[in-house]
């Protein structure tokens, strides 16, 4: 029987990477001293399964490894050994690089296996380190609970080697309770396989087998004694009736030496009983591979559950999502068979019912649209449960005590923003930690909680999502950023700015205010960096902070990017699409409210605040239709930014939801605009990107 | 594959007309022929970027080889057309563009070995982008590259407006 296992491979890797989420969130949520066997149980699991999964898949190095991790984790959740911080910092840099390894894996690479030795090696040290160079207790129990394929496939790890005691073999006695072959296991297949191990004699006691027109062929009657000649430890031969535990008695004792070289010769004889029973057994073959595959779902499920689902090329919808969707499409149906039924024989004193069945459709059709939007969302959780672990690596290495703090991690946002927000927030997050919160010293000296704290929050806001890192460390310095600012000449000596302009210098390309650089940040590459990712999400950055209280970074996103509420504009023949939600209002204006200042730069006069005009068919080079004058034209006043300024367009369209889409994936990207769309009658129209406008006219 | 294989392996190719001129791209890289309609035009593009287009939902640029080539100009009529090709960038990406053309004329099966290498025309003109010539009924047909004709570094290279209204502003 062969599968195609290839074709699994996807959920595989897609499950350990689930698997190795719930570890790490599990080891980081270990709280030392106080253990949660519950915990320890999860993580335990996880690894558990990833062995399993990769011994059935053939990946035998990842077996291996996590073999080592779980053999760690058994005697953790046992209770045979203390949780310690070393201990938990060795398996999360296992996390790792079973991480590294599977993507590896994943990408048809190479596996790095002189990283894996190193964790390796380390794991072996905390495991033996503290048992004091003795046995690994044999991971019998549990894997009687779940038995596992990858004893098959996994000849036990050469590291085990040192483990080796004085005996140089072993006396194996195997009595198979009559249900053995009834659950797909092959007694000769494993005799096979220890067989590889060293030498191996056999004797098989067939006293119980019934005459044979009692025999019952699935019954197994016959009891071996097996006499194994080699160097592998007694976890290395149990491992291999890891499979048949619950269904046999098997006693383990070593040889003792002297016999060792008789037993096999006195053994030899009987030897072919076994092969007797081949034909009888193999009836049964093509039962065994099913069978471990059916025993593994439930571990596999169990594993899942506890893991956060990861955002990968693939989405996990809520069911009821679904369901939603399913009852609108029913809707738009019979909206639909209801509009054929009136077309079909059309007379004019329909129209009432035609109006109505259309205004019906439209609003199914909105409904419908969003809840297919509704799919693309998912809790930002998916961005933030990343970073209790980065908190944890960079304040152990920095020597800081600080405390991570989650809020609204259920916020739903675009998957797209997921998977965009996510560098920027790292980045903004290992400021925060290098630079924002003091070492322990100052903080007491500075008259404030030992403990820092960095607080990730989101939440809604109108129709963006606000992002915010609040921490309550030393804050920014307005006046050493600007004298760093004027010595790098990035601004004029005598330029006098707001505190708002101050703090936005960090941004600048090539500016950083830390003394020492250090891996972790300061080299003043990034935060320009940062807020050109999110710009280019369509959203801006703004930062408040307080020196010595602390600093809050907030960045806006717009909740989707895929639809948007646009006006559209006329400009001569072309037609753009504001953003609806960067507008503030748009009006006609008067010869009176013009301005100009030094004869160049327009301006309009809106309540007391003058703003500077931006003639779109100016910045555009449109050619087609007259030029108006700003008094015939309408000035649609938008807010990017935080800088209000109108654009000066020769006439309102209409409002409408876009379907937003990408110039770059066929061109690239254009000044001024944000993206495309198609309209209603088929053609394109350009989305204007205000904030990118408003900056270039404020500049 | 030995060399005289790969010299009489046929390789199809479009041939549209260009002010004139016959022109030939290799037609696995096309991917529809059709009629000209109205494009949106781009802000600040450079001139030979026509606009765009939707194409079944997708936007897609539209290039004028004429204003490419520094051909002269000439009205779109109902004869004009848009051939879509399929541009390969880095290897993986893929970018979907049209080009206008006069007319398209024929398909021809062109062993490889009979497509002639562009000569050597020095700075007046760039042969980066033809593939090569080929003599069909006494007419030469041009063979283009589209791959490097399109890509869009090199429309990049080619565009010095760029921005510059916006440099004006600032």
């Amino acid at each position: 029987m062969s599968i195609d296992m290839s074709q699994f491979h996807q959920v595989f890797f897609e499950e350990c990477f689930e698997g190795l989420e719930a570890m790490e969130s599990g080891l980081l949520s270990l709280d030392i001293g106080d253990i949660d066997s519950e915990v320890i149980n999860t993580i335990f699991r996880a690894a558990h399964s990833i062995k399993g999964g990769s011994g059935t898949f053939g990946f035998t190095v990842v077996a291996e490894y996590t073999h080592i991790m779980e053999t760690l984790l058994d005697e953790m959740r046992d209770g045979r050994r203390q949780v310690t911080k070393p201990a938990v910092d060795v398996l999360l840099g296992s996390v790792d690089c079973l991480r590294e390894m599977l993507t590896s894996i994943q990408n048809e690479e190479e596996v790095n296996m002189a990283s894996a030795a190193k964790h390796q090696a380390a794991l072996e040290m905390e495991l033996h380190g503290t048992a004091g160079g003795s046995h690994a207790p044999a991971p019998a129990h549990h894997e009687a609970a779940a038995p596992t394929p990858v004893a098959v496939a996994a000849p036990e790890p050469e590291e085990e080697e040192d483990e080796i005691e004085e005996e140089q073999g072993w006396k194996i006695s195997f009595c198979p309770y009559l249900s053995l072959l009834r659950t797909g296991n092959d007694p000769v297949r494993l005799f096979r396989e220890i067989s590889e191990l060293g030498e191996l004699t056999s004797h098989a006691t067939i006293e119980d087998v019934v005459p044979f027109a009692e025999l019952d062929p699935e019954e197994c009657n016959i009891t071996w004694e097996l006499k194994l000649v080699t160097d592998a430890t007694e976890a290395a031969i149990k491992e291999i009736f890891s499979w048949v535990e619950d269904d046999c008695a098997i006693e383990f004792a070593p040889l003792a030496k002297p016999k060792k070289a008789k037993k096999p010769k006195a053994a030899a004889a009987p030897a072919p009983a076994p092969v007797a029973e081949a034909p009888k057994v193999e009836e049964h073959a093509p039962v065994a591979a099913p069978a471990p595959a059916a025993k593994k779902p439930p571990v596999e499920a169990d594993a899942s559950k506890n893991a956060a689902p990861k955002a990968s090329s693939s989405i996990r919808v809520d069911t009821d999502k679904i369901d939603t969707l399913i009852n609108m499409v029913g809707e738009v149906v019979i909206t639909q068979s209801m509009l054929g039924l009136v077309g079909e024989n059309f007379t004019m004193d329909k129209v009432g019912l035609l109006k109505r069945g259309l205004a019906q459709l439209e609003r199914h059709t909105r409904d419908l649209q969003q809840s297919v939007m509704n799919i693309r969302m998912l809790p930002i959780s998916f961005v933030f449960s990343r970073f209790p672990r980065l908190v944890h690596d960079i304040s152990t290495k920095l020597d800081k005590k600080i405390t991570l703090k989650l809020v609204g991690e259920n916020t739903e946002v675009d998957k797209a923003v997921v998977e965009l927000i996510n560098d920027p927030l790292v980045h903004l997050i290992r400021n925060s930690l290098d630079h924002g919160i003091e070492m322990p010293a100052d903080r007491i000296a500075a008259g404030k909680p030992e403990m820092g704290t960095i607080e990730l929050k989101a939440y809604h806001r109108g129709g963006h999502i606000v992002i915010e890192i609040v921490d309550d460390g030393r804050g920014l310095d307005k006046n050493k950023l600007l004298s760093k600012a004027i010595e790098k000449g990035l601004v004029e000596e005598t330029a006098i700015l707001s505190e708002k302009q101050i703090f936005e210098l960090i941004f600048m390309p090539g500016f950083s205010t830390a003394e020492q650089l250090t891996d972790i940040s300061g080299r003043g590459v990034g935060m320009d960096v940062v807020r050109r990712n999110i710009q280019s999400l369509g959203g801006n950055i703004d930062i408040i902070s307080e020196l010595g209280k602390g600093t809050t970074i907030a960045i806006h996103l717009p909740l989707t990017l895929a639809i948007l509420d646009g006006q559209s504009v006329a400009v001569g023949d072309e037609t753009y699409i504001v953003p609806l939600v960067s507008i503030i209002e748009s009006i006609n204006i008067t010869e009176k409210m013009l301005n100009k200042v030094a004869g160049k730069g327009e301006t309009f006069k809106l309540r007391n605040e003058y703003l500077p005009i931006i003639r779109m068919r100016e910045i555009f080079n449109v050619k087609s239709g007259a030029a108006t004058k700003p008094n015939e034209g309408v000035i649609v006043v938008v807010e990017g930014q935080g800088a209000l300024c109108g654009f000066l367009v020769d006439e309102l369209l209409g409002q409408q939801q876009v379907v937003i889409k990408s110039l770059e994936a066929n061109y690239r990207r254009v000044e001024g605009v944000s993206g495309a769309t198609i309209l209603g009658d088929g053609s394109v129209a350009l989305i204007l990107d205000v904030p990118g406008l408003v900056r270039l006219s404020v500049r | 594959m030995t060399t005289d294989a790969k010299t009489k392996q046929i390789e199809q190719f479009l041939t549209f007309e260009l002010a004139n001129e016959v022109y030939g791209v290799e037609i696995l890289k096309v991917q529809e022929i059709r009629g000209w309609e109205a494009v949106r035009v781009i802000p600040n593009a450079p001139s030979f970027i026509k606009g765009v287009l939707n194409l079944r939902g997708s936007v897609i640029p539209i290039v004028d080889l004429r204003e490419r080539f520094s051909l002269e100009q000439a009205e779109y009529t109902h004869k004009t057309v848009v051939i879509v090709l399929c541009i390969k960038h880095h290897r993986t990406d893929t970018f979907v563009m049209g080009i206008v053309a006069d007319a398209v004329s024929d398909v021809l099966d062109i062993k490889t070995g009979e497509i002639k290498k562009a000569p050597n025309f020095g700075s007046q003109l760039d042969t980066r982008y033809m593939r090569g010539m080929h003599v069909y009924k006494q007419n030469m047909i041009m063979l283009l590259d589209v791959d490097k004709l399109l890509n869009p570094d090199e429309v990049d290279a080619m565009d010095d407006t760029v921005s510059s209204n916006f440099d004006e502003l600032q």
